[in-house]
Formats: C-alpha cells, sequence, structure tokens
C-alpha cells in the first residue's frame, strides 16, 4: 500500500478519436500543469478514458465523484477549472451542457442522452483508463473468463450463450450461441476465433469506441469464445483508418500476457489462447466473413460461395469462429449475470441492447445504446434531441450501404432485427444516419450505389455491373436526363442484384435504391417529370429563380454569393444573373426563407 | 481506343527506377517475414512507409523474398485501397465522403478542393504538393464534415474555411 492518499477528485478527460481531434490531449497537459502550479495533484487526478460516445460536444470531461459534465472544454479553461471547481466547490456554469432554449444540465445522469440509455456494451464508457487493465478488472473485468474456467464446461458456455439469446451485432443477426456449437462440433485442429473489426459501414463506429474504450472486453470475450469451440488462437481484424485502436488492442493483449490471463495455462487452468491483430488495408468488402478470412491469409479479399460455412471450413481451412466487435463485448456481462437477465431485456425475437450510432441531421451526434425495441422516435427525439435549425424531419438511413431509408411517417417502428427488415432497412451495424428535408433521397440514392460500385470486389457480375448501370441511370436522373420507365428499369435491376449476387454486399447493395423508391417515389417523379429537384441539391434541377412573395429582401443572398451573380440593393427583391451563376448553391443554403427554387 | 492508349501510356510511366542500394534496405523486412507468406499485407505496409509507395520494383523484390508469385503480390497492392504504385504528394488529403459527412456537405468541401488544387480524387498534384483521396467514413461521425491533412484531423469543417486550411500545407 502506497503512503499516499488517494485523490478526492477525478477529471474523467474523453481521449476518443473524436476528442483528441478536437485537443483533448492539450487539454490534459494544460489542467495538469495548473493543477501542479497550485500544488493540488494528489488531491485531483485527470483520466484519460476511452470514447464516450458523446463526440460532437468534443472535449468532454465528467467530474467524480459528483458527477458533473463538461462539455467543449479548451485548455485556456484549464485555470478557470481548477479555480472554481476544485478549490471553491462551484460548477463552472459557461462548459456545462445546453441545448437550444433550455436550462442548462449540470450532471452527466440528468442530460437526455446519457440519462435514457441502458449500457451494456458500454458499461465502462467513461469510467475507465482505456489503458489500464487494472481498471478493467476493477469492474468485474476477467471475472466472466475467470468463472468459465473454473466453473463451466465449454458445453454449459455454449447453452448460457444459447439461452441469452444473443444475436450477432455486425450485421446478419446469427445466435451467437449456435454459431458456436456448429464450430465446436468440428474435430480438425487448429480452431480459430476471429473477431471483425472491420467496421466498413460508412456512419458507423461504435465498434471503434468499444476498441479504443474498452479493448479488454473484447479479448474476454474472445477467449471465453476460445475455450467454448476449441481455439487457442485468435486474430482481431481492424481496419487501417483506426490506428488508435489497432495502439489500444495491442497494449491491452501485452497487458493481458503480463498478468497471464492471455497465453499458455491462463490461470493455472490448462487452457492457452493468444492473439493476434491483424490491421486491414482499405477494403469494405472485407467486413465479410470469407473475405476477412482471405485477407487474414494474406490474399484478396473476396467472399467465396457458402458453404462450406467458416466454423466448418475458415481460415486456412480450419473451423473458423467469427463475431464482431459488439457481440464479444456483450460476452461478458451474460456469464456474470446470467442468460436469464440478458433475455428480459429486449423484444421477443431480440434480446439485450444495441449500440446506435446517431449521425447526420440531429442535435446531439453520438453513440447511443439502448434495449431493443425502442422506438426509432425516441432514439431520434428523446436521445438525439432532434432535428436542428428548425428543420422537418425525413428520413433515417439504417444499416449503412447494404440498408434502407426510414420515412418520417414510420417513426415509430420499434428497432429489433425483425421490424427493421419489414420496413425495408435492416439492422446492419448500427449506423443510423438522420435526414431533414434539406436532403434529395435520390441523390442519396445515387451516394450509395456509387459507394458500392467502388467497393465492389468484382468477382461476380450482378454486383460489378448491375451496379454501374444503375449508377449510370441514377446519375442521368439527378442531372436531368431521366425518362419514363427508369424508375420501373432500376426496380428490376435492383431486384436482380440482390437475388443473384454472390455475397452479402452484393445481395443487399440495391436496397437504397429500391427502399427509396419505395418510400420517395414523389421525387424521383419530380426529377424525370418536372425536370426538378424539390430537395433543391441537384444541382443540374434547379431554377435559380428567387421567388418574388417568399424573397424578404434581406441580402444575405447577394453577401454570400462567390460568384457576384446575386443583383440586390435594399428593400429590393433580389435576382440572379443566370450568366454568372456557377450553381454552387451557397445562396439557397444561406436564404432562411426557402425563397430561391 | 483512346482510352486503352491512355491507359497503356499510364502503365509505361510506371516502371521507374529505384536504385540497388535502396531496394537492399527491402531485406529487413523480407527477414520479418519470410516463409509466412500470410503476412504479406504487413510487409506491404512496411514497404510502402519505407518508400512512400509501392513501385514494380519494390512488389517484385517481396515477392521473390517471400516466395509469391509477384502477379499475387500486383493483385494485393491493387485490390486495397492503402496501397499506392504511384509516388504521393507531400501532404495526403483525406476527405471523407461517408454518409455522415456526405449528408453534412462534404462534397461541397471537395468541389472547392477540386477547384483549388486543380486535381481530382485519386490524383497528385504536379508540384508534388497535394494527394488527393476521398475516404469512406473516418469513424469521426461526430465531427463530420471531417478531412485528414496527413496525420491531422480537421473537422466540423465549413466549406468557407476550405482554402485557409490546405494554405497552412506547403
Amino acid at each position: 500500500m502506497s503512503a499516499k492518499p488517494l485523490p478526492r477528485m477525478q477529471f474523467m478527460l474523453c481521449a476518443g478519436t473524436g476528442c483528441i481531434a478536437s485537443g483533448s490531449l492539450d487539454l490534459k497537459t494544460a489542467m495538469e500543469r495548473e493543477l501542479k502550479k497550485r500544488n493540488l495533484q494528489d488531491e485531483a487526478v485527470v483520466v484519460m478514458t476511452g470514447c464516450n460516445g458523446f463526440c460532437a460536444m468534443g472535449p468532454i470531461m465528467a467530474v467524480y465523484p459528483d458527477g458533473i459534465f463538461y462539455n467543449q472544454v479548451k485548455p485556456e479553461h484549464a485555470p478557470l477549472i481548477v479555480e472554481e471547481h476544485v478549490l471553491k466547490g462551484r460548477v463552472v456554469p459557461q462548459l456545462l451542457f445546453k441545448e437550444e432554449g433550455k436550462d442548462q444540465i449540470p450532471l452527466m445522469k440528468d442530460i437526455g442522452f446519457f440519462g435514457l440509455q441502458r449500457v451494456i456494451v458500454l458499461r465502462n464508457r467513461g469510467l475507465i483508463d482505456a489503458e489500464s487493465i487494472d481498471d478493467y478488472i476493477a469492474r468485474d473485468g476477467y471475472a466472466a473468463l475467470g468463472k468459465v474456467l473454473q466453473e463451466m464446461s465449454p458445453e454449459d458456455v455454449i447453452e448460457e450463450i444459447k439461452k441469452s439469446g444473443l444475436r450477432g451485432r455486425g450485421g446478419g443477426g446469427f445466435p451467437t450461441g449456435l454459431k458456436w456449437e456448429e464450430c465446436r462440433k468440428y474435430s480438425s485442429f487448429p480452431k480459430y476465433t476471429v473477431c471483425n473489426g472491420d467496421e466498413g459501414d460508412p456512419g458507423a463506429f461504435m465498434d471503434r469506441s468499444v476498441m479504443e474504450g474498452d479493448p479488454h472486453s473484447v479479448l474476454e470475450g474472445m477467449a471465453i469464445s476460445g475455450y467454448a469451440i476449441g481455439a487457442e488462437k485468435g486474430f482481431i481484424y481492424v481496419r487501417a483508418e483506426y490506428p488508435l485502436a489497432i495502439a489500444r488492442l495491442q497494449k491491452a493483449i501485452d497487458d493481458a500476457k503480463d498478468y497471464g490471463l492471455l497465453g499458455a495455462n491462463i490461470l493455472d487452468k490448462g487452457f492457452d489462447f493468444d492473439i493476434e491483430i491483424y490491421p486491414g488495408a482499405g477494403a469494405f468488402v472485407c467486413g465479410e466473413s470469407t473475405a476477412l478470412m482471405y485477407s487474414i491469409e494474406g490474399k484478396r479479399g473476396m467472399p467465396r460461395i457458402k458453404p462450406p460455412r467458416s466454423a466448418e471450413a475458415g481460415l486456412w481451412n480450419q473451423p473458423t469462429n467469427l463475431n464482431n466487435v459488439e457481440t464479444f463485448a456483450n460476452i461478458n456481462p451474460i456469464i456474470l449475470n446470467g442468460s436469464d437477465w440478458f433475455s428480459s431485456i429486449g423484444t421477443e425475437g431480440s434480446k439485450g441492447t444495441k449500440v446506435f450510432a446517431l449521425t447526420g441531421a440531429v442535435t446531439n451526434v453520438g453513440l447511443v445504446e439502448v434495449p431493443m425495441g425502442t422506438s426509432l422516435k425516441q432514439l431520434i427525439f428523446d436521445i438525439g434531441g432532434g432535428i436542428p435549425k428548425k428543420r422537418k424531419f425525413k428520413a433515417a438511413q439504417m444499416g449503412g450501404p447494404s440498408g434502407g431509408c426510414i420515412p418520417a411517417d414510420m417513426v415509430d417502428v420499434a428497432i429489433d432485427y425483425e421490424s427493421l427488415i419489414e420496413a425495408g432497412a435492416m439492422m446492419g451495424s448500427g449506423g443510423v444516419v438522420v435526414m431533414d428535408n434539406s436532403t434529395c433521397m435520390v441523390d442519396t440514392a445515387r451516394f450509395f450505389v456509387d459507394f458500392c460500385v467502388d467497393e465492389s470486389c468484382g468477382k461476380c457480375i450482378p454486383c460489378r455491373e448491375g451496379l454501374k448501370v444503375m449508377l449510370e441511370k441514377l446519375t442521368d436522373i439527378v442531372e436531368g436526363r431521366g425518362e419514363e420507365g427508369d424508375v420501373e428499369f432500376l426496380m428490376e435491376l435492383g431486384q436482380h442484384i440482390n437475388d443473384t449476387s454472390h455475397c452479402g454486399l452484393g445481395k443487399s447493395a440495391a436496397s437504397p435504391v429500391l427502399s427509396t423508391i419505395r418510400y420517395f417515389r414523389h421525387e424521383y417523379d419530380a426529377h424525370i417529370r418536372e425536370k426538378h429537384c424539390p430537395a433543391l441539391v441537384c444541382p443540374s434541377l434547379i431554377d435559380f429563380v428567387v421567388m418574388e412573395e417568399k424573397c424578404k429582401k434581406c441580402g444575405l443572398c447577394y453577401r454570400n454569393c462567390p460568384s457576384d451573380a446575386i443583383i440586390w440593393e435594399k428593400k429590393q427583391v433580389a435576382r440572379i444573373d443566370t450568366t454568372k451563376c456557377t450553381r454552387c448553391r451557397t445562396c439557397i443554403q444561406n436564404c432562411k426563407f426557402g425563397a430561391i427554387r | 481506343m483512346k482510352e486503352r492508349d491512355d491507359i497503356l501510356k499510364r502503365k509505361v510511366q510506371k516502371v521507374e527506377v529505384v536504385p540497388p542500394e535502396e531496394l537492399a534496405k527491402l531485406d529487413e523486412i523480407i527477414d520479418r517475414y519470410e516463409g509466412r507468406p500470410s503476412y504479406l499485407i504487413p510487409a506491404l505496409k512496411d514497404a510502402q512507409e519505407m518508400f512512400g509507395y509501392l513501385p514494380m520494383e519494390v512488389q517484385r523484390k517481396l515477392a521473390s523474398g517471400l516466395n509469391i508469385p509477384s502477379s499475387h503480390v500486383y493483385g494485393v497492392v491493387t485490390f486495397y485501397s492503402f496501397f499506392t504504385i504511384e509516388p504521393r504528394g507531400r501532404h495526403t488529403l483525406r476527405l471523407c465522403l461517408g454518409t455522415a459527412c456526405y449528408v453534412k456537405g462534404s462534397k461541397d468541401i471537395l468541389d472547392i478542393i477540386v477547384k483549388e488544387v486543380g486535381i481530382n480524387v485519386g490524383e497528385t498534384s504536379e508540384d508534388g504538393r497535394f494527394s488527393l483521396e476521398a475516404v469512406r467514413c473516418l469513424g469521426a461521425c461526430g465531427l463530420a464534415p471531417v478531412m485528414l491533412i496527413g496525420e491531422d484531423t480537421h473537422g466540423n469543417m465549413d466549406p468557407k474555411d476550405t482554402t485557409k486550411i490546405l494554405e497552412g500545407y506547403q
């Protein structure tokens, strides 16, 4: 025991990718310098935590034991915080969280964004030093691994996971327990367990947050799955765009080996398990299980036909179990609290919680974890704080490039695997991109097809060629060359691509188009028949004319136009000189009255 | 036909000479991964870090050192977007065109960069100052729209500030 008294105050400063980009490392230095200057370094400490998920308000800092939450803290605020909060015991009002038109909220738990969540996967967020194995152990970390090795047979573990109803969090939603059982069945050795950290869906970053903020929870889940299926080796495939996640995972692996929690003869129970990180090199399709395994083998990541499933012939043709980061992070609480506890959360078919990345046109951008069955409305309006700039909610895109759009009138849909598929979207990895009325759905559909054309591996024809044709057609429509019958053609071709492609990427690549046609057919028709983009996004389909009855003669468009194309004088309606106009849409973005069409 | 000729011409230009003493540096990487063909991707990453890009000679030498067909190496290099066969500029602009950034207007930023720097996605400016890449989600959606310049992250970007930010990188 050290003679030093424990500090009475902890500043839990977020050190996720988002907050580091907003300057949290400089803030740490400034805080420590300030504490030292006043000889308070033993009274208060600054702890670097993993991602808190509230990236838009970063850098964020929670102060314990009282639970005060500060956001958008800059290094120059450090003297103020130390003076007021540490010395005088007063909260610094200007750094508190505040929603537009509402009062400041000092306590973290009272903020809707945090208070309405139920955290299982993100149980340690903001509470532990992401790089400290001791902090993880203090929060029941590796207790599940100990319990499993001490008291449970591999069959018991599989039974427990099966009973919990946990389903894969990477997209497909396949029951995890069944996957493990299948893999255990095969008697060929060696076996492998692989963690899929190739989080490619644009607009999803929950796996990054878990790998950066709580890396040991992934390692522990992998070790337990290795014990259950009979594997002695695990791989974590992490995408190249996540350098911080790779660094933190590596440190976690090294620490766990030092503690005897990974490596040979773990906890003296005769179980050997080792984990290696394999960084990806930038290919979306490597999120597909067979492609990912080829990539680990040092080959091009091209999916192959199943069966045989990976459980039978995966990495180097050996039995391989593959789960997502979030799935592994669920294992520790299930083992410790029991399957009954886990299955009491969520809906009939979807148990537990799910982490969503709430992004786009929503006030509180960030990561949220809610029980399955929570409605989209609660997610966007109660937790997300609604749509900023007084705009209207138009649609939510769920499930990344493979998912679909859910329109505003279906906002009450409950979020679970089945309801989302019924609505034409899918759970995917959990990205929710909120769109307001300034988003053009045809342009969005084109964006996703463009993405899939880029990322198609080129192995099968429907995906490689079919998507290109779809992209050409959609480009024609947004550039004003659309013709009658194009929509029917897109629907037919999209259905063909979904039916005949080889892997998950192709099978769902046309979904964004099909779902936007299903719910926003009128926008396609406006583009094709009226040659007009209702959301004023597609430059070729905007008239660039000021509507006299709506113009308030404020001159904002005139002041912001980069090409001097607006003719305006005080108390006069503005006009646009189309010979000078470059169709950049700056005037439309700046007009507060929607007077330009 | 013209398109085909252009492609052929580009291919011919790609043959560049790396001095033998430079190539010898690869031995260290080959020693590290020898006999483990599944480590081709990490080996290529190390090589790219060393040379800045992966010219044909480097690929061939790695292939023979690791005992892998050079066609296989070329296949892997061209499959993954992280690898490049052509030299890059001093600063690599990685503009995120993921969904969250796209919805928040990263395309407007792209248009400005294309206009200001005069290069398209995947190209390098003639003075060797910038290379432009469009990436699909950096996982920093809370800061959308986001651009990486080298290792620096620029979040919550306003299209108007783009020019000023670029000026900081000479």
